[in-house]
């Protein structure tokens, strides 16, 4: 099991060290940092293995998080934990600083010391842990034992990620459907590769213990009631449901439920969480398309030529939207052309960036720029990056629909009616290239 | 208020003002003092010295503080271990605490403090708490067990705490269980052979409940522990398998793989016609490919391991190629490892896309994954023939790039296409041609070089380009240089007239001015073919070379069952077993896959490697009796005497010859009239007795001789190993050239052959009136040899020797009268050898290898005791067959297993290989593992016995770890012995 942990800034400065197991020495630490930190070379995999001990580790901005063992632990559960403590170190302090990691560090040690028992963790749900360990000092001594033996059922219980007895005056819960969309795509506008991995992000207001039942245009539900029901109706839902490649959920959701009747249920965390991850990669609807025209004139000049069309209804407004175009290191210079939005050339990035601020479906639009090199007696050549875009649109790519949302809650008095439900659904891109 | 300010204090007199401080009456004070504490703690400054005014911090009410002190507590207890025994008496109250939480601190925080004095005090406490009414204090004493385990394991044995673990197996928390299942596991990982984890249908039940209840950390602890149950028949693993697949789909990549790790086990079990092993694979698929969007680091732990499961089961991913495609702005980590991925999911279905994409990694900026891109291409073109054109044409396009590294990797690769391929592309051998200027890597290098000389013929200018190559001989690396000489060997065979000076060049620069022995050896030996028999040299060395297989890097099935057992740990990241990064016994158990439920499905089953292809030999030269006085009595005794001595030959021509005449050999033994049968020869004058047996022709059947051959050049075991032919040298009456050749080999390489201790004196001559004997045991010829020196002592004259041996363990017995023909004088000394055979009568003796002499002459009957050493037993014919060997080895159970530890010794991975040759013990194979080689060899001893070996030789590391695996264990510690003498001589 993990043996130690360390927190490091930039330039290899401990700032968190908690050792775990006898095996994990202060070496360790000095190992870390002069290998891994300090090593000339970029890191070439995010386990390293000094002197017969490992290290995983991850960086979040500038700070290093590592972990260190000398056994054959779970190397996957390694890195869950170090994303969950950076979960939890934001739950609990925002951003990971090393401003806010020093100004915090009892906090940290205290959490350490609660969500990592002998190298094993335990339970890291943030809800559970904000109640009985707060960055005012630890509540406790005011506690009543009904209020403490309520901390410790939670923590071990079976619904650790809820407290018994939250009470709202209005029972609301907003769904948000959040997409990225990924592409490759060729530069003869061949997809390559092309997938959706969605969220569905829940914000949950309500009050008491309520059980959820979560339902989606999923193709396999639907044709399972498709051939159960009236078959005029098959066809028509048949067309408006996805096929989900694979999806995860969140630990309130019962998962032998789901693989038996592949139905959602559960019993949601208060506030915001993630409730299911996805991802489908047929019948995506691609919002944008990426036409790139590149021509060498002579050793010296390049020009480019990029159209980009949007593929949706023209209703809709897509936003915030970025066409990157790279450059080879040796321009000199740049002149851009583009009917719409604000285009530049960005010598830092060595890239032509044009930003538009919204275009509505099924419009076209282009850019022409002449680009100016010097003469370079470098063989290399430039390997010619992909196009990237970014963009935001407000419907989901993958044609992901809430079906609905039903809450029970047999102990108090409210029923499905009378809870407020929001849906929203936004597309965004992923990793969205078009090689040129 | 913010806390960074404690890291601050640097000033002098720091540690006086914060005893101050510490002792302060004000709680507020006391409290930042400790902070101030814990921050230089953290940055590694030792504060060691404020540990009695820190401890008396530690009775408060004041969570925060306490937990402060705690942390100090369990950094510095065991630097001070006396004043940290002040600190129990608050432990043992806090454990009383009506607060759940603080009597699971004060339990936890113990657990930590690694005093022995404290632990004393900890078991009360821990006994209580791990029936504490609280879950939460449950499930921090059972981790606490494990805690004190590590401490003291006998202590937790003899308070019964692991009854009191077990039962928490079945506690009515989730979270209790998952802890103890836990705390069990590690703790049974450290007893191997206890059955501390009893697990049984019962118990599985109730972790599988559990699971669906628990944490998601919990859930990975009772994944990882059901991954080690074997299901009693595919039932129960069905049943299984159905109650794990719903973790499929869990958001913690973790216990995705934890699932994955028990499905990918307990499918082996299931029958391959039932519907639901289809299902399952179908299910398995999609999981995979999500991993693939979690964050950089958990894709790389995730990819290593798709890695194993494609070797192992390649239909799950068949189709899910797209998902590998690699993206501009992946880390280089996660490019290399999907190139891989890539490179073994190709298949004519797909190979158009993935060709289109690898060119486009070509040109990439980072050097290792364009090189990694342009040897996937000509791994393509080997695997899917269809496809190999293309291959060609788009290596083509990348030399034309001119980027030095591509066209050298392009290089490479075209030889290996040329190997697969022949006469197909040889059209752009110009092309490549051109190049050959900017080549400066060693493995470019020698790959053009191959490349010119096997197509000699259709190169206009091949000697000239040679030639240049030639300039700076002794400056290029080994691998240059053999491929330079055997190339050019090549061009002369195949142009003799204009190449004469060439070759005579090359090899003078080979054998004369080389102290290279490799390069030498196979220098002389193409001399003596070229100067003896050129028509047979052309046979040997333009031989047609066998195929070269379709899948490489291909981890050894062995290695990846017990890969697939540790799938989601690091074993699995490094591609490595536990043991290989693990220190002490933890974790060195290996792991095996439960067997196929299905009878008749050899093909899949794990007990075949189905790598190779290469049919299953049954191992049946390991008789299945584990008990060695059986072994060593029911033996069949026989082989050695009744056809006379093995011909030493095979080894030792196998040896010169193996790796540089490839296949060649073959033609070579096949034409008999060319060569004649060789006759052996031993050197022994003294031994008439034995006849001389010349070897029928039948003995060196081509066939024989062949397939040897083809397993060692196939498996690139023993490269240029130095022939072990010192001890029987060959005399070839019609072409005596081979003889010369042969002694100039031990000449020039090293003097090799059995390793004989030198001689002792087994019988004094206070004890044998006037008689003394000295004496070692040798091996040669495949003769087992008795070595004597009779010394007389005595006034008078000695006549009439003869000698006896008493049964012993391995059938030692004179195979002739001992020959002292002349009566020895007083002063007088005679060498003697006396050749034993081993088909003597049996007895086990202790130690194993004691044999008891009796000495007769004309003045009394003399007893002595000698120990031989069991290397004399090895036979010549110990080379196992790489296949037999994994079969064999996984065959053996592991309590079969011995490991010893060799000191000092300073060789080389490959000189010791050689050594080891010399006495009969064969490497088979060898590996490399960061920077350690493993070596495989076989010994197979005169009544039959086969023992089975791994040694591990780490450069610059004078220890070495032999570890020692055979169906009698007995023989273990004498073999030891051997390797231990044969090295260190």
């Amino acid at each position: 099991m993990i043996g130690g942990l360390f927190i490091y800034n930039h330039k290899g400065e401990v700032l968190i060290s908690r050792v775990y197991r006898d095996d994990i020495g202060r070496n360790a630490v000095d190992a870390f940092r002069v290998n891994v930190i300090h090593a000339r070379q970029q890191v070439r995999s995010p386990v390293t293995n000094i002197a017969r001990t490992s290290f995983f580790h991850v960086k979040r901005s500038n700070i290093w998080l590592a972990a260190v063992t000398k056994q054959n632990v779970n190397a996957a559960m390694v890195f869950e934990f170090l994303y969950k403590m950076c979960d939890v170190m934001t739950a609990y302090f925002g951003k990971i600083s090393e401003e806010n990691i020093k100004n915090n560090f009892v906090l940290i040690y205290e959490l350490l010391d609660e969500i990592l028992d002998f190298g094993y963790p335990q339970n890291s749900e943030t809800g559970a842990l904000k109640t009985f360990i707060t960055q005012q000092g630890i509540k406790g001594q005011c506690q009543t034992k009904e209020e403490q033996s309520q901390i410790t059922s939670q923590v071990t219980g079976q619904i650790g990620w809820r407290r018994e007895g939250i009470k709202y005056r209005r029972n609301e819960l907003f769904l948000d459907v959040l997409e990225s969309v990924n592409l490759l795509m060729s530069p003869q506008g061949q997809v390559l590769s092309a997938h959706v991995s969605g969220r569905v992000v829940m914000k949950s207001y309500l009050s008491g213990m309520p059980e959820c039942k979560f339902g989606m245009n999923d193709k396999i539900v639907i044709d399972k009631q498709g051939k159960g029901g009236a078959s005029d109706d098959a066809g028509k839902s048949g067309k408006q449901s996805i096929a989900i490649d694979d999806c995860t959920f969140h630990q309130c959701v019962r998962l032998s439920k789901f693989d038996s009747e592949r139905s959602i249920s559960f019993i949601p965390p208060d506030g915001e969480y993630e409730l299911m991850r996805y991802r489908t990669t047929k019948d995506i609807i691609l919002p944008f398309r990426v036409i790139p025209l590149v021509r060498e004139v002579g050793r010296t000049k390049l020009e480019v030529k990029v159209v980009i069309k949007s593929n949706f209804k023209p209703s809709l407004l897509a936003q915030k939207i970025e066409v990157r175009i790279p450059t080879p290191l040796n321009t000199s210079g740049v002149q851009v052309i583009c009917m719409k939005g604000k285009a530049k050339y960005k010598a830092s990035e060595n890239a032509i960036v044009w930003k538009i601020k919204r275009m509505a479906g099924m419009k076209e639009s282009q850019i022409s720029a002449e680009i100016e090199l010097l003469p370079t007696n470098d063989k290399k050549k430039w390997a010619r990056p992909p196009i990237s875009m970014n963009f935001e649109v407000p419907f989901a790519p993958s044609g992901l629909k809430v079906r609905y949302l039903k809450v029970f809650e047999s102990k108090l008095n409210y029923s499905d009616h009378d809870v407020i439900k929001w849906v929203r659904y936004i597309g965004r891109s992923g990793i969205y290239e078009t090689r040129c | 208020m913010t806390d960074s300010k404690y890291f601050t204090t640097t000033k002098k007199g720091e540690i006086f003002e914060l005893k101050a401080e510490l002792n302060s009456d004000k709680k507020e004070k006391k409290k930042e003092a400790v902070k101030k504490v814990i921050a230089s703690m953290t940055v590694g400054k030792d504060v060691s010295a404020l540990f009695p005014d820190v401890v008396n911090c530690m009775q408060t009410d004041n969570l925060e503080l306490k937990k402060l002190v705690y942390l100090y507590l369990m950094n510095y207890a065991k630097s001070q271990p006396d004043m940290a025994i002040m600190a129990v008496n608050t432990f043992v109250k806090d454990c009383e605490d009506p607060n759940p939480l603080i009597r699971a601190l004060a339990v936890r925080t113990m657990g930590c403090i690694r005093v022995d004095k404290i632990t004393e005090y900890l078991c009360e406490p821990l006994r209580k708490c791990l029936k504490d009414e609280d879950p939460y204090v449950r499930k921090t004493a059972a981790v606490c067990v494990a805690k004190l385990h590590d401490i003291n394991a006998q202590l937790v044995e003899d308070q019964g705490f692991l009854d009191t673990l077990k039962d928490l197996i079945s506690d009515s928390n989730p979270m209790v269980v998952a802890n103890a299942v836990a705390a069990l596991s590690e703790i049974a990982e450290s007893h191997p052979n206890s059955n501390l984890l009893d697990l049984n249908p019962q118990t599985i039940n109730k972790l599988l409940t559990a699971l669906n209840e628990c944490t998601e950390w919990g859930q990975i602890f009772i994944l990882d522990c059901l991954a080690n149950y074997t299901p009693r028949d595919d039932r129960e693993s069905q049943s299984i398998c159905e109650r794990v697949t719903p973790r499929l789909s869990h958001a913690n990549s973790a216990v995705v793989l934890s699932a994955v790790k028990v499905l990918m086990k307990f499918m082996e079990m299931l029958p391959k016609d039932l519907d639901y092993y289809g299902t399952l694979l179908k299910k398995l698929a999609p999981p995979l490919v999500t991993l693939l969007s979690a964050e950089p680091e958990l894709q790389y732990v995730a990819l290593r391991n798709i890695n194993l499961i494609v070797q192992r089961r390649p239909e799950i991913l068949k189709h899910e190629m797209k998902v590998f495609f690699v993206k501009y702005n992946d880390p280089i980590y996660v490019k290399l490892e999907k190139l891989d991925i890539m490179i073994r999911l190709a298949s004519q279905a797909n190979i158009a896309q993935v060709l289109a994409e690898l060119k486009e990694y070509a040109t990439e900026v980072d050097v290792d994954f364009v090189r990694k891109a342009v040897r996937a291409i000509g791994r393509c073109a080997i695997k899917v023939e269809q496809s190999a054109e293309r291959c060609v044409s788009t290596l083509l396009d990348l030399i034309q790039t001119k980027v030095n590294y591509v066209v050298q990797e392009a290089i490479v690769v075209i030889k290996d296409i040329f190997r697969k391929y022949p006469n197909k592309y040889e059209s752009v051998i110009a092309t490549l041609c051109e190049n050959l200027d900017s080549l400066d890597e060693p493995e470019a290098r020698a790959a053009m070089i191959w490349i010119v000389g096997e197509y000699a013929e259709r190169i206009d200018n091949a000697d000239e380009l040679l030639e240049s190559f030639l300039e700076g001989f002794h400056d290029e690396s080994t691998q240059v240089q053999l491929q330079l000489l055997t190339a050019i060997v090549k061009l002369f065979l195949k142009k003799p007239t204009e190449t004469q000076e060439l070759v005579q060049q090359v090899l003078s620069l080979a054998t004369q001015d080389s102290d290279n022995p490799d390069l030498r050896d196979r220098g002389y030996i193409y001399w003596r073919l070229l100067s003896t028999d050129p028509v047979a040299a052309k046979e040997v060395v333009l031989a047609e070379k066998p195929l070269i297989s379709e899948e490489t890097d291909l981890i050894e099935p062995t290695l990846l069952e017990e890969l697939i057992c540790h799938i989601g740990t690091l074993a699995s990241v490094y591609h490595k077993p536990p043991s290989a990064f693990v220190e002490g016994s933890r974790g060195v158990q290996h792991k095996r896959l439960p067997g196929s439920a299905g009878s008749g499905e050899s093909v899949e089953s794990p007990d075949t490697g189905s790598a190779a292809g290469v049919p299953d030999a049954p191992p049946a030269v390991i008789p299945s009796q584990g008990d060695l006085l059986g072994d060593l009595l029911n033996l069949d005794l026989t082989p050695p005497a009744t056809s006379g001595p093995p011909p030493p030959a095979t080894s030792g021509l196998q040896l010169g010859a193996m790796d540089l005449l490839g296949g060649g050999l073959d033609s070579l033994m096949g034409d008999e009239s060319e060569p004649p049968p060789i006759p052996l020869r031993t050197d022994t004058p003294q031994s008439p007795q034995i006849p001389h047996h010349s070897p029928s022709p039948t003995d060196y059947s081509p066939t024989e001789l062949g397939g040897d051959l083809g397993g060692g050049s196939a498996m690139g075991a023993g490269f240029g190993a130095p022939p072990a032919a010192t001890a029987a040298p060959f005399s070839a009456p019609v072409s005596g050239g081979l003889d010369d050749l042969f002694d100039l080999g031990g000449g020039v390489g090293m003097p090799m052959g059995a390793y004989s201790p030198p001689k002792t004196v087994w019988l004094p001559a206070m004890k044998g009136k006037g008689l003394e004997i000295s004496g070692t045991f040798a091996r040669r010829g495949g003769v087992i040899q008795m070595e004597m020196t009779l010394t007389n002592k005595a006034m008078s004259v000695m006549t009439d020797f003869a000698i006896q041996f008493n049964r012993n363990s391995f059938g030692l017995a004179p195979a002739g009268p001992l020959q002292v023909l002349t009566p020895l004088s007083p002063n007088q000394s005679i060498e003697v050898s006396l050749p034993l055979s081993t088909v003597g009568p049996v007895m086990k003796m202790d130690p194993l290898n004691n044999l008891q002499v009796a000495v007769k002459n004309n003045i009394d009957v003399f007893y002595f005791s000698c120990q031989y050493p069991i290397s004399m037993l090895f036979v010549e014919d110990g080379k196992m067959e790489r296949q037999v060997f994994l079969a064999t080895w996984k065959d053996i159970p592991n309590d079969n297993e011995a490991q010893f530890q060799i000191k000092d010794c300073h060789l080389s991975s490959d000189a010791a290989s050689s050594k080891l040759q010399g006495s009969n013990i064969f490497t088979i194979a060898k590996r490399t593992v960061d920077g350690q080689d493993m070596l495989y060899q076989s010994v197979k001893l005169s009544n039959g016995i086969w023992v089975l070996a791994e040694l591990r030789v780490q450069t610059g590391n004078p220890i070495f770890t032999v570890c020692l695996k055979c169906r009698a264990p007995e023989v273990s510690q004498c073999v030891f012995q051997s390797y231990e003498a044969v090295l260190k001589n």
